[in-house]
């Protein structure tokens, strides 16, 4: 059921709250199981929010989403909920207070019925790094859902909720939206607050709405969008009129059609289908001008130097001192204890260069309180995590700072400039969301190059800070949906919507 | 660039990570793949041009100078591995 459908139902009294909320508590209890696509749910607290609401209700009060049910990415903070972000790290954490985007929310009187599994501290393309286990694509349970944000794609998809919330850092809303079948959109960077959202690559995160239609995306984002004091880099410009834009998308839009996306390593098939579907949106009255965005090749390489450096400086919060696991005291001293017996034992025995470079060991042997941090976040990390942890802490280590971290800035700025100047001509860019479907469970999980590459087309609108959409643009002979993507500039949202609009009426 | 086992020990001292032998070979290996795939950003000319740091214009903005209610002391030690009623706890650092 959509939003707007919802509303209708609710407000006209056919159908009462409860009984919205009993639907998406009896298909989660149905579906979840498989799917995996919830880490957390509170049917008790969301069957208590819809008697509240429906009372509002009844007394005409009732705010813009009220009996709209979502699913909460397990990144953003919610008060007095846990907050675990899929890792061991946090396995135990309860948010103490809320993320601005689930304080307007509730304002509107949604309901909040669980929390949703992602990749641990959203980095990944598969939902597979997580300390829940893997998310299973409700078209495939073979396949991957996309991630990160693959528990809020696949509860959509599985109609375990009306819409969700994720976010996106390098396409981690609009790949897993392509991959299982439903819109996301990622708005630009400084629309919606981060307030309250776990940070993983600062420069880059957003949070955004998945939900079966476009209208939807809108409605969300037109509740979640604007200035908020408590996020340094939230924009004080105006808020679009979303809804309206979904709602009589103009269809004279001018679409550039970069040729660096629908070239090598994309699957003939989608090139195929999303090139019918621009044929579609031209005879409707669109203009499809062939642009160049001739610096895409080098987006994964900057995206994995700049987001793993922001990464690595982010998660050197964890600490296991304030908050996250902390490793056992006692086997923390107990471990520094017995490597020093051992070191002691060798010099004893040592001669020459060897008694030297021992002693420098021993002198140079961790204090229990440095040793305490490596062991908690040794413990608490997941592998993914650490290997980005390590490769940020590489390229902004002192005589490579400049070779990596500083190249990649410098080429973020090309990347900009080039969409900079697309987008003196056209309206929205447009590409597929992905250059596959959902691959299969396990596939890609030792080539960590081979899973970055997935992110190829939704990369350069986060190094570019623009807005993007992926919509479902059809179904592969394999059985898996398949997106579009728009891009717009900087707070052009109702642009994506848009144009995404004008797809989603040649594809529902 | 190459990085070698040894290197990949010192950044996960710096990280505040601990690697077993194994982890320190496979990280190696799996930074040398990704590294070598940004070598690609070589390539780029790009003497003349300016770091990209804020990818949106932001307006600099000052908040005025009034006392708000911060994270109750409570709040602030709910979620610490180890805490008394004042104060977080940790191992005794001075040996």
């Amino acid at each position: 059921m959509t939003i707007s459908e919802t509303r209708e139902k609710v407000l006209s009294g056919e159908v009462q709250l409860n009984d919205i909320v009993n639907h998406y508590i009896s298909r989660i209890e149905t579906r979840n199981d498989e799917i995996n696509a919830y880490v957390a749910t509170d049917f008790e607290a969301a069957k208590k929010q819809a008697e509240e609401i429906q009372k509002k209700i009844d007394k005409g009060e009732a705010g813009k989403l009220a009996g709209v049910v979502l699913g909460i990415k397990d990144v953003i903070s919610e008060r007095g909920k846990k907050l675990t972000c899929a890792s061991k790290m946090l396995e135990d954490f309860e948010s103490v207070y809320d993320a601005t985007v689930i304080e307007r929310l509730l304002a509107e009187d949604a309901i909040l019925i669980g929390r949703l599994n992602m990749d641990e501290f959203a980095m990944g393309s598969a939902n597979e790094y997580t300390n829940f286990g893997p998310v299973k694509n409700p078209h495939n349970t073979n396949k991957v859902p996309g991630g990160s944000s693959g528990g809020s794609a696949a509860a959509v998809a599985a109609d375990m909720a009306m819409a969700t919330l994720g976010s996106d850092t390098g396409g981690s809303i609009r790949q897993p939206a392509s991959y299982c079948g439903v819109v996301g959109l990622k708005p630009t960077y400084g629309r919606v607050s981060r307030y309250g959202l776990v940070a993983f690559a600062s420069s880059f995160d957003c949070i955004g709405p998945l939900a079966h239609s476009v209208e939807d995306t809108a409605r969300i984002l037109d509740v979640i969008a604007g200035f908020d004091e408590r996020d340094n880099t939230s924009s004080q410009k105006a808020t679009g009129n979303y809804v309206d834009a979904a709602l009589n998308p103009n269809k004279n839009i001018k679409i550039g059609v970069p040729e660096e996306f629908f070239g090598e390593g994309l699957d003939p098939e989608i090139k195929e289908g999303i090139e019918s579907l621009l044929k579609k949106l031209e005879a409707d009255g669109a203009e499809l001008v062939p642009i160049k965005l001739p610096y895409t090749k080098y987006g994964i390489a900057t995206y994995y130097v700049l987001a793993t450096a922001e990464a690595s400086s982010n998660l050197a919060r964890y600490d296991g001192i304030r908050y996250g696991h902390r490793a056992d005291k006692e086997e923390v001293l107990d471990e520094l204890k017995k490597e020093e017996e051992a070191l002691r034992q060798q010099f004893e025995s040592a001669t020459g260069d060897e008694k030297i470079a021992l002693q420098e060991q021993l002198t140079k042997m961790d204090s229990a309180l440095i040793r305490l941090y490596k062991k908690s976040r040794t413990e608490g990390f997941g592998q993914e995590v650490k290997r980005r942890i390590m490769l940020g802490t590489y390229v902004l280590s002192s005589g490579y700072y400049d070779a990596y971290y500083g190249k990649a800035q410098r080429v973020r700025r090309l990347i900009q400039d080039d969409y900079k100047k697309a987008f003196e001509k056209v309206d929205v860019i447009v590409s597929p969301t992905a250059p596959t479907t959902a691959f299969d469970i396990g596939d890609k999980l030792d080539d960590p190059v081979q899973m970055y590459l997935n992110d190829v087309y939704t990369i350069t609108a986060n190094l570019a800070g623009i807005c993007g959409i992926s919509v479902p643009a059809g179904t592969h002979s394999d059985g898996m949906p398949y997106g579009i993507q728009f891009m717009a500039d900087s707070f052009q949202e109702e642009k994506v919507i848009n144009a995404g609009r004008l797809a989603e009426l040649h594809t529902k | 660039m190459s990085v070698t086992e040894k290197e990949v020990q010192y950044i996960a001292n710096l990280a505040r990570l601990q690697l077993n032998g194994e982890e320190v070979k496979s990280f190696a290996d799996d930074m040398n793949k990704i590294l070598g795939y940004m070598e690609l950003l070589n390539e780029v000319d790009t003497d003349d041009v300016e770091p990209l740091e804020h990818v949106i214009d932001l307006e600099s903005r000052l908040r005025k100078d009034e006392a708000k209610e911060p994270l109750s002391h409570e709040d602030a030690l709910k979620n610490a591995p180890d805490a008394d009623s004042d104060y977080f706890r940790v191992p005794k650092v001075i040996e």
